[in-house]
């Protein structure tokens, strides 16, 4: 664990879709390069708190967000030019998303967004991301096909690729290994490890091995509720202070 | 008795599943006489007056011989006028109702305003274009109020098209852009829109042949009977090609027979060529670009 400020602090977040309530006054710290993994079930509230961090209630009415979310210590509803909040965060969704153009421009996507217009600094930087992705070997003699005709496996890496040509310090993965092969988990597993060295990663997964392997904190959502965070090791050595979570990773329930 | 022996129930499910596709057959058969009638009739009788003085003179001697030239000039005037001033609205609004506006009233009333728009006869359209255009606005009878006439009446068409092929864009696109700092007019105008242009244009194809062959809402508006030369601009009256089929079908004494038939056959060509040209266009840009 890292010893200093928190990269993302999150203080009594509760979610709401309508009436439904997704998540019930959550709080905790994620520090800067480290993994911290999220599990638990279905419906537990996992993907509504990364929703929640990147203000995706602004595009869905029936959503509404309370509480605290502070990114490096300043609080995300008051930051004016949300989209630069987005830039800084990414995020990988469980189904890969290959935008329908070509795979240049779905890496390109972003930096274009920001104002990158020199071809020489795009080129670079699909080529950078997509090497760290794991995909440049596979895709470099075809960057004009369609991202979208890329297979599952494919596009996932070709998504994390376009996330990291934000050039985000957070990057966050909501069970990015759904439709993935196993070798290719691996290989983005692998990809992970050495991202956390620059940035902070929070890794969403119904995986529990998943999170043993990558995650250096975990926390464990269980009907909204945060049951509870700690070191990943203690998670699954046992020395966990609530029984529904050495059930829950244990596989009793879930 | 074997295993897999008919049973009287297999037996009249057999009967009843070739009663069945029999009948859906027949009508689907039944759905292309009309079609194959009215177009082989119009070529066997209209055939014969086609020529390439037919498209180029001017009517003479009472419309009751020369060409069409003047009627034909004028629906394309019609046509592109009433284009220019729809699609635009029709798809900004499209665009708004699917990309931007919250569910509430205003949005629903909006929508059921449109639905009726569709349904209201096209003779009460062309009683408001002479109503608002031609003696409110003081456009006259011209070919703007003609067009305006028809733009107005067409509007559901190109928003009811463009709406449907905007919604027809997963949304996970939406959101993978919005993740990414993505506005939403970036997102509408990089991921959104190429991918719903063949929809879109499948609405102004539709929009064309409504524009180009309807008769009663531009006969109060702006379509002359008769014009022995072109219009010169939008404020000009002009004569078109469904109005002339008109008038030559049923007020003109002593037409030659075939006179009307040939009307008609240009006049379904000229909304085949454009649809033609429109599905090839469509065509091609739906191979550019797929998911």
């Amino acid at each position: 664990m890292v010893d200093n400020a928190p990269k993302l602090s999150v203080r009594n977040l509760s979610v709401r879709y309508g009436d439904k309530q997704a998540l019930n006054g959550i709080s905790l710290d994620v520090f800067p390069n480290e993994i911290f993994g999220i599990i638990g079930p279905a419906n537990s509230g996992k993907t509504s708190f990364l929703r929640a961090l990147n203000r995706m209630e602004e595009f869905d009415a029936n959503m509404t967000v309370e509480g605290d979310i502070l990114f490096e210590g300043q609080d995300i509803t008051a930051i004016r030019n949300v989209y630069a909040l987005r830039r800084k965060v990414g995020v990988v969704f469980p189904l890969p998303v290959g935008l329908p153009m070509s795979i240049y421009e779905n890496v390109a996507f972003a930096p274009k967004l920001a104002g990158i217009k020199k071809k020489a600094e795009l080129d670079e930087i699909v080529e950078r991301c997509l090497i760290r992705a794991a995909l440049w070997d596979e895709v470099k003699d075809r960057l004009d096909a369609l991202g979208s005709l890329l297979s599952g496996g494919q596009q996932q890496r070709l998504t994390i690729a376009r996330a990291l040509s934000q050039n985000p310090e957070l990057l966050l993965l909501d069970e990015f290994s759904i439709a993935v092969d196993p070798v290719t988990t691996m290989r983005i597993e692998d990809v992970l490890k050495e991202l956390k060295e620059e940035i902070t990663i929070v890794l969403v997964t119904n995986l529990v091995q998943q999170a043993r392997r990558l995650a250096d904190r975990t926390a464990f959502f269980l009907e909204s509720e945060l049951v509870e965070t700690a070191e990943t090791e203690e998670l699954f050595s046992g020395v966990v202070k609530d029984q529904r979570t050495r059930d829950y990773v244990e596989g009793r329930f879930g | 008795m074997s295993l897999f022996a008919r049973t009287g129930l297999d037996e009249h499910n057999r009967r009843v599943e070739w009663l069945v596709k029999t009948l859906f057959l027949l009508m689907t058969v039944l759905l292309i006489i009309p079609v194959a009638l009215i177009m082989g009739i119009l070529i066997q009788r209209g055939a014969p007056v086609l020529s390439w003085g037919f498209l180029t003179e001017v009517p003479t001697n009472g419309m009751t011989a020369g060409g069409i030239f003047t009627a034909l000039i004028g629906t394309v005037w019609i046509v592109a006028v009433a284009l220019l001033a729809s699609v635009p609205i029709g798809v900004a609004a499209a665009v708004y109702l699917s990309e931007y506006a919250p569910d509430n009233w205003l949005t629903r009333a909006i929508n059921l305003a449109i639905i009726n728009l569709a349904g209201v006869p096209s003779i009460v359209h062309a009683l408001f274009g002479l109503g608002a255009f031609v003696v409110f606005f003081g456009f006259g009878r011209s070919i703007l109020a003609a067009s305006l006439t028809l733009a107005v009446m067409t509007l559901p068409i190109v928003i009811v098209a463009t709406r449907e092929s905007l919604q027809a864009v997963p949304h996970a696109f939406r959101e993978a852009c919005w993740n990414m700092g993505a506005t939403r007019w970036q997102t509408i105008r990089r991921v959104v829109l190429p991918n719903s242009i063949s929809g879109i244009l499948t609405g102004v194809i539709l929009e064309v042949s409504r524009t180009a062959g309807e008769t009663a809402p531009i006969m109060f508006t702006g379509a002359a009977a008769f014009l022995p030369f072109l219009p010169q601009g939008v404020l000009d009256q002009t004569m078109a090609m469904s109005l002339h089929l008109y008038v030559v079908s049923t007020q003109v004494p002593d037409v030659p027979d075939a006179l009307p038939f040939g009307v008609a056959l240009v006049l379904i060509s000229m909304v085949l060529v454009m649809n033609a040209t429109s599905i090839a266009f469509r065509i091609y840009l739906r191979n550019k670009r797929k998911w």
